[in-house]
């Protein structure tokens, strides 16, 4: 019985707590995505798909089976693709504002832009549903994107200002000392630079505005339903298992759209360096 | 309020600096505000100005027939308060036991990403970050399927005897998870758990790796080491964090009607009932507001408590 093998478990187990604790945490956090994969296989025996019967293939192979679930998804697709465009133009400005230039007023300017991300969606998204409502304001596809482009730009401003902050100025300054105008500076210089940044203002807007409840739920009336409020109400109703199919390919695209622009990045990174 | 975004400074002669081109030195004095202009009007059109408005409907009385008016009814507050004292404290209550939770979980999660990871440091943060992108709404259903009557994590808690401490806490009833406050409070957990752990890897990332070896030169055991020099400086992390957690998971009312009961709600479930079915828009301002109010408060005294002001 030598004490050297009988400690060297418990000895592991001790330098590793954290990984371990760690790794239960992310165990945590993808449990839900698993069930989510899981029963998008499953055969429900009635409306509620939440005990698992027979494995099928059925909800896979015919995802637009289900009566409104795609027109929603086509709907919160498109309301997604504008409120991304109009944040990110709109915050990528305010972002190059406040990173590149000191000026009166930027103190007030970043805290306005700092609340919304600070404040309960219930309250942003109630009062602004009052205001729509006071002002006679129809609810539907024009109030959805004017509340999501609200949300969004603040997370745009942040992600482009982290970017544009970390630029080396001087880049810039050697296009101008080669002669390169103020517009090709921009275009050729400074939009490139920043253009990682731009893209993860981008979509984090687009993850941010399709995915939103609470705000739409105040905000888009009873006639116009986006893909979350369709799962809001089939949640009541009962859950169809495409519901499953859709979660489960918005998860894979997801992964494949962040490991490719790692992949990207570690490639242009390795050809400059 | 557009002033404070976009209003040009008053035109003040002799700037700072050599200012090698004097003509053009008053039009790139006017660029900033050119480009906060569309962010700045729209967030004040549509965001300062709601809010602006929704203090004055919390004082109208009237109803939607008859339209409101501003009668300065500060019973509405009152009355909120009585009727929804309890939402209130509950709201806080399960909004702070899912941020120390999210805490307790997010940084053995945010250390290891940091430290210990190495080469699967990217995989990990992708796939901390991954979840975010599936519906919320469709994983927090998912956990109406793991946590069911009777399944295998119901079981498990049950002869791990954790259901008999959870039900002596009031989390819990009988032998159910769901429809409980132990569910509640597990959803919201998991749906602002990565507002923890991003901010809190963003802190400890930034911890140089000699200041371990620098405190192990000088004999301090792991344990010590973490709690003289690792956990101070991931202080902001953690500020930063729980703010993150607390303010959202406090509105928060989807977890509460997905997983929780009826007759217990929170106060987020009040403002939309409210707003949504009840339709008294001045009680769901005046709640609307006394949450941002309370907030504010906790918020403040936290920030004076933890000592640190420097945030995201």
């Amino acid at each position: 019985m030598t004490a050297v093998t009988s400690w060297t478990p418990v000895r592991w187990l001790r330098r590793n707590a954290v990984v371990l604790a760690g790794l239960a945490g992310l165990l945590y956090l993808l449990l839900p995505n698993a069930v989510v994969l899981l029963f998008s296989f499953n055969d429900p025996a009635g409306r509620f798909n939440y005990e698992w019967r027979t494995f099928s293939t059925e909800a896979w192979t015919n995802p637009c089976g289900v009566a409104d679930m795609c027109g929603s998804l086509t709907l919160s697709l498109r309301i997604a693709v504008l409120a991304t465009l109009g944040a990110t133009a709109f915050g990528t400005l305010a972002a190059f504002a406040l990173a590149r230039h000191r000026f009166r007023g930027r103190g007030a300017a970043n805290g306005l832009i700092f609340l919304p991300m600070a404040m309960p969606e219930v309250v942003m998204a109630a009062s602004l549903g009052t205001l729509f409502l006071n002002m006679r304001v129809g609810f539907g596809f024009t109030t959805i994107l004017i509340a999501h482009i609200m949300f969004c730009l603040s997370f745009v401003v942040v992600a482009v200002k982290a970017r544009v902050a970390s630029m080396d100025p001087r880049l810039e300054e050697a296009a101008r000392d080669l002669y390169a105008g103020p517009l090709q500076t921009f275009l050729r210089v400074t939009l490139p630079l920043a253009a990682p940044g731009i893209a993860a203002g981008a979509l984090l807007s687009f993850a941010l505005s399709f995915d939103d409840f609470v705000v739409t739920q105040f905000n888009a009336g009873p006639s116009t339903v986006t893909f979350p409020m369709f799962v809001w109400g089939a949640a009541q109703r009962g859950v169809p298992v495409q519901v499953n199919v859709i979660g489960t390919a918005m998860f894979l695209i997801a992964v494949g759209i962040v490991l490719a622009g790692q992949l990207t990045a570690r490639r242009r990174g390795r050809s400059t360096a | 309020m557009t002033a404070l975004a976009t209003a040009p400074p008053p035109a003040a002669g002799g700037s700072g600096g050599p200012a090698p081109a004097a003509v053009r030195a008053p039009r790139r004095r006017l660029t900033p505000y050119w480009l906060l202009l569309p962010a700045g009007l729209w967030l004040a059109v549509f965001f300062v100005a709601p809010l602006v408005y929704q203090a004055s409907t919390s004082v109208q009385t009237g109803s939607l027939e008859e339209g409101y008016r501003v009668t300065w009814h500060f019973a509405t507050y009152a009355e909120a308060l009585r009727e929804y004292g309890v939402h209130f404290l509950r709201s806080f209550g399960y909004a702070a036991t899912a941020t120390a939770l999210c805490l307790v979980i997010g940084y053995p999660l945010a250390y290891t990403l940091a430290f210990r990871a190495g080469r699967w440091r990217n995989v990990l943060l992708v796939m901390v970050i991954a979840p975010f992108f599936t519906s919320f709404l469709i994983r927090t259903l998912a956990w109406k399927t793991i946590l069911s009557d009777g399944g295998p994590v119901v079981g498990a808690l049950e002869a791990l005897h954790v259901l008999d401490v959870t039900a002596w806490l009031g989390l819990t009833s009988g032998e159910r998870v769901l429809a409980t406050p132990l569910a509640v409070v597990c959803g919201l957990t998991y749906n602002f758990l990565p507002f923890m752990i991003l901010p809190l890897y963003a802190s400890l990332e930034r911890i140089s790796p000699s200041l371990h070896e620098a405190a192990r030169d000088l004999y301090a055991g792991p344990a010590t080491t973490f709690r003289r020099v690792t956990f101070p400086l991931s202080l902001p992390g953690v500020v930063a964090g729980t703010l993150l957690t607390f303010i959202p998971a406090s509105g928060d009312y989807i977890n509460a009607q997905l997983l929780g009961s009826p007759s217990e709600q929170m106060v987020g479930n009040a403002i939309q009932q409210q707003f949504l079915k009840v339709l008294d828009y001045p009680t769901a301002a005046a709640m609307s507001f006394l949450l941002m109010a309370l907030i504010l408060i906790m918020v403040t005294v936290y920030m004076r408590k933890a000592g640190t002001e420097e945030l995201v």
